[in-house]
């Protein structure tokens, strides 16, 4: 099997839209809500990883 | 009153939702399958094996339960259970003789985390098959 050699962004966004679209499509009983839940998992999980980024950034020194 | 509301809560035959919970554990996005939600098993399937099959890509390290203090304990036990709720991908892997120590760096370590939380997500999809097998969810 090839190996894969990722940036943490792109380790992280492929984390955020696979288990974003696994709760978006378990937690929700519409296809709407399915939806919606999935994007905003995926955008709470961005917000979270920049956020922590800028973070251990500024608190690095 | 109370035998109705006990009928209520009552759980239907295992031969009922047995099959399905086990083909879910078996094959992510089966069990949804099995039960005629095409779509969402579709989605369920590509979703669990890509990031379990980016997790090997990664070289992740597979769990194996190992005793010692607590923490050595709960971290092994719980990812070994984390990489088994992969089902077939987890026994494929393991059986074809996939064994990647354990080495520093950023990559295998979010291979770990992919192939632990690919199972992870795999409960979370049997959660949601039971529910729908047993008429909890349409």
């Amino acid at each position: 099997m090839p190996k894969m050699n990722l940036s943490h962004f792109e380790a992280a966004f492929l984390f955020s839209l696979f288990t974003s679209v696994v709760l978006g499509v378990v937690t929700k009983r519409t296809d709407r809500d399915r939806l919606h839940y999935g994007v905003y998992t995926f955008l709470c999980f961005f917000v979270a990883l920049f956020g922590l980024g800028w973070l251990m950034y500024f608190g690095h020194g | 009153m109370a035998i109705e509301k006990e009928e209520k809560h009552s759980l239907p035959p295992v031969g009922v939702w047995g099959p399905a919970l086990a083909l879910s554990w078996l094959v992510p996005g089966g069990g949804h399958l099995l039960l005629k939600r095409t779509g969402r098993g579709l989605l369920l399937m590509a979703s669990i094996s890509s990031m379990f099959v980016c997790g090997l890509m990664m070289r992740g390290v597979m769990f194996t339960p190992q005793s010692g203090d607590l923490l050595t304990t709960l971290i092994n036990t719980g990812g070994f259970i984390g990489d088994l709720a992969s089902g077939v991908l987890y026994l494929l892997t393991v059986w074809l003789g996939y064994n990647q120590p354990d080495v520093a760096g950023a990559v295998h370590d979010y291979g770990t985390k992919f192939l632990v939380t690919a199972g992870l997500l795999n409960i979370l999809a049997m959660v949601d098959v039971f529910d729908i097998a047993v008429g909890r969810k349409d």
